[in-house]
């Protein structure tokens, strides 16, 4: 095979959302971003003071010294006012983008998602369009405590008039970033901060792409037992199913990317291959993803399975502060092999 | 501002020592947070004198609620160093058992009802407090501190509204250090200042130099006065400053000029109250080095104890989620 230069292209996950925010704004005069700190030192640039955070992330940084502070828009912390501001201008027209910094805040500004952005197009008719994209972080791992650490993505796949994506590395990160802005619903774009804060290691084609929305992809082919993860988990799974190699055990990798959509059919070709599933998610085990795939491959995948659907979940708890006590609540590789090895028993 | 109250010298002693008890607390709890320790910690040195100020009129069963940024509240009010670093470094003898950590310390029992991690999530909250007040017939009074940041909630104004209806015991304390994160005040702020934003809700409300602890004495003083007669609330603006970045690898000087730095460190609260103690020879020379002695002797004492204590056994993962659940 020919390695050409594009191939070996490697970004980071921050880089790659980056690149896509960028050639977004770029190709459409449309697109707009909001939220806080995203450029940082707002309204000091006749001091020199431009850009001094680039987003909590650096998600945006370099963006206002292309697009300028009217399209790179600092806001105050009123999450409230700017995610209803986006439905205002999503629906006139425009295709904002706009941060909540982590998913846990959501509460201050559900009412904007949940009874805004979520139901104007089906409540008014069908007569609107809604193309704002939210973009939020999440996850445990950083001793971040029981307000900023949660991993809330099915508590707004519960919402019908939202599609919810989770991308698991920099490559579908850029993908789907573009196809959300591109998309006339909205989207909330769930951003875990461990696979924000991994090194450049992903080919990322420097050419803008869409990914197909609500299409898992497959990382792994196995014939074993297929293990489906959700962002973070995703890449717990493949590191998993390494581990699983060396003793034998084939796995199939399904990563979800959209939890709304939901890909079903590629969870269940994939259990029909297998015969086991171990479904790994690091959001709360009540009413969630790994509950709502168990009770699909349980209801339209019973004859294929071998041994029940297995969870891989923290405990019905909220995320502890004390290092040991957090590691002990987050899915981890180790975890999931030995779920494996519980269905394969 | 002319400070009018006589402080009695006890008072002025222990603020003295309070905020340089803070100011050491943050210094070893930087080290900790350099050593891998502790994680996500928000420093408060440079805002000791607003706490400390109107804590001096507090009682144990008064209430204070804090932010991300509550290290100075916390201690403020009474709460045990040994516990608050036990807590900072996730130990089982923290005051919230290891589970909340740097943005979360409470202590139910010095009136400490937690440090809270979602800006201006506090402020309502302090609200049903000094509302608990009214209706139990108490004249406990409620505190909350929030930043300029939290200023642009709706929280704030819901807050606000209920406790100008109601007339609740309750101290909006808006710590305005000049900046939320990188973005400054005069930015995400419209209007003259904080403070007149109370006055939509016909609450009086006073701006008050953070840095000078005798003004927040006097100021708080006032307020707490005010809420225990029953006379309502009282909005306080304390212009501070934060002196170091929003958390520990954030550098301020992307967002911040060196000359704004050295301005508001120039007007540090605890070497003027330094000052003020021996000009008016409330404190020897000798007394003072032995109060900044014993604050410097009790941090050391809390980072051996956080370091001594066991971290949680794995079972408190699942414990404390409800009281029963059958
Ligand atoms: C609802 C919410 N939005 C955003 C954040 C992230 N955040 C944490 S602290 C902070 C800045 C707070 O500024 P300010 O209220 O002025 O307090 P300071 O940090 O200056 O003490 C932000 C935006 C949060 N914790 N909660
Ligand atoms: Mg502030």
């Amino acid at each position: 095979m020919v390695t050409t230069e594009t191939e070996t292209r490697k970004l980071s996950y921050i880089q790659a959302v980056n690149e896509a925010l960028r050639q977004e704004m770029e190709r459409d005069p449309a697109v707009f971003i909001m939220g806080e700190d995203i450029a940082g030192g707002a309204g000091r640039e006749d001091q020199g003071i431009i850009d001094s955070w680039g987003g909590p992330m650096r998600l945006t940084k370099g963006l206002i010294k292309q697009f300028g502070k009217e399209r790179v828009r600092d806001t105050p912390i009123s999450e409230a006012g700017f995610i209803g501001a986006g439905v205002g201008a999503a629906a006139t027209g425009l295709r904002p983008v706009v941060e909540l910094m982590y998913v846990s805040f959501f509460g201050v500004c559900s009412d904007q998602i949940t009874n805004n952005a979520a139901k104007m197009h089906y409540m008014f008719g069908g007569k609107i369009k809604l193309p704002l994209t939210i973009m939020t972080g999440m996850g445990a791992g950083l001793a971040t405590a029981a307000q900023h650490s949660e991993t809330l993505y099915s508590i707004f796949t519960h919402f019908p008039g939202l599609k919810c994506a989770v991308p698991s590395d920099a490559y579908t990160g850029k993908g789907i970033m573009t196809t959300s802005i591109r998309d006339d619903d909205p989207v909330i774009i769930f951003q875990n901060r461990q696979l924000m804060g991994l090194p450049a290691s992903t080919h990322v084609p420097e050419d803008p792409y869409t990914l197909p929305i609500g299409k898992a992809r497959i990382t792994r082919e196995g014939s074993d037992v297929t293990l489906v993860g959700i962002g973070f988990t995703s890449y717990l799974n493949n590191q998993a199913a390494d581990l699983l190699a060396a003793e034998g055990i084939s796995a199939d990798v399904v990563d979800l990317l959209w939890t709304s959509p939901l890909d079903e059919e590629a969870i269940l070709d994939s259990v029909q291959k297998t015969r086991k599933v171990v479904i790994v998610d690091e959001d709360y085990p009540r009413c969630s993803l790994a509950t709502d795939i168990s009770a699909l491959v349980a209801e339209q995948g019973f004859d294929y399975l071998d041994a029940p659907p297995k969870r891989v979940s923290p405990p019905h708890t909220s995320v502890p502060y004390s290092q040991p006590l957090e590691a002990a609540y987050m899915p981890t590789a180790e975890k999931v092999v030995e779920a494996v090895r519980e269905v394969m028993a | 501002m002319t400070i009018t109250t006589s402080i009695d010298n006890d008072k002025l002693l222990w603020m003295y020592q309070m905020m340089v008890t803070i100011r050491r607390f943050e210094e070893q709890s930087k080290r900790e947070a350099d050593a891998g320790k502790l994680r996500g910690m928000h420093s408060s040195v440079g805002q000791e004198a607003v706490p400390v100020g109107v804590c001096a009129h507090l009682r144990d069963d008064d209430y204070v609620l804090g932010t991300h940024r509550s290290h100075h509240h916390c201690i403020a009010k009474g709460l045990d160093l040994n516990a608050m670093m036990a807590e900072l470094l996730g130990k089982s003898t923290g005051t919230n058992k290891g589970k909340g950590g740097t943005m979360h310390i409470a202590d139910i029992n010095k009136g400490m009802l937690g440090a809270n991690g979602v800006v201006g999530s506090n402020i309502p909250v302090a609200a049903g407090v000094g509302l608990s007040a009214r209706i139990r017939g108490t004249d406990q009074v409620s505190v909350v501190f929030f930043g300029d940041g939290a200023a642009n909630q709706g929280t704030l104004h819901e807050a606000m509204n209920l406790a100008g209806i109601w007339k609740l015991p309750t101290l909006f304390v808006c710590e305005n250090n000049r900046y939320a994160e990188s973005t400054p005040v005069e930015y995400s702020v419209s209007g003259e200042s904080i403070a007149e934003r109370a006055s939509g809700y016909n609450i009086p409300s006073v701006i008050a130099d953070g840095q000078n602890v005798l003004e927040m004495y006097e100021i708080g003083g006032e307020a707490v006065r005010r809420a225990r007669a029953g006379e309502g609330p009282t909005f306080i603006e304390a212009q501070t400053y934060r002196y170091n970045g929003h958390f520990g690898a954030d550098n301020p000087l992307t967002y911040r000029t060196q000359e704004e730095e050295d301005y508001y460190e120039g007007r540090d609260c605890v070497e003027r109250m330094k000052a003020h103690l021996s000009q008016t020879k409330v404190a020897t020379e000798d007394e003072i080095n032995e109060i900044d002695k014993k604050a410097l002797a009790t941090v050391e004492e809390a980072a051996r104890f956080a370091d001594d204590s066991p971290f949680p056994d794995p079972e408190e993962l699942t414990t404390d989620v409800y009281i029963s659940y059958p």
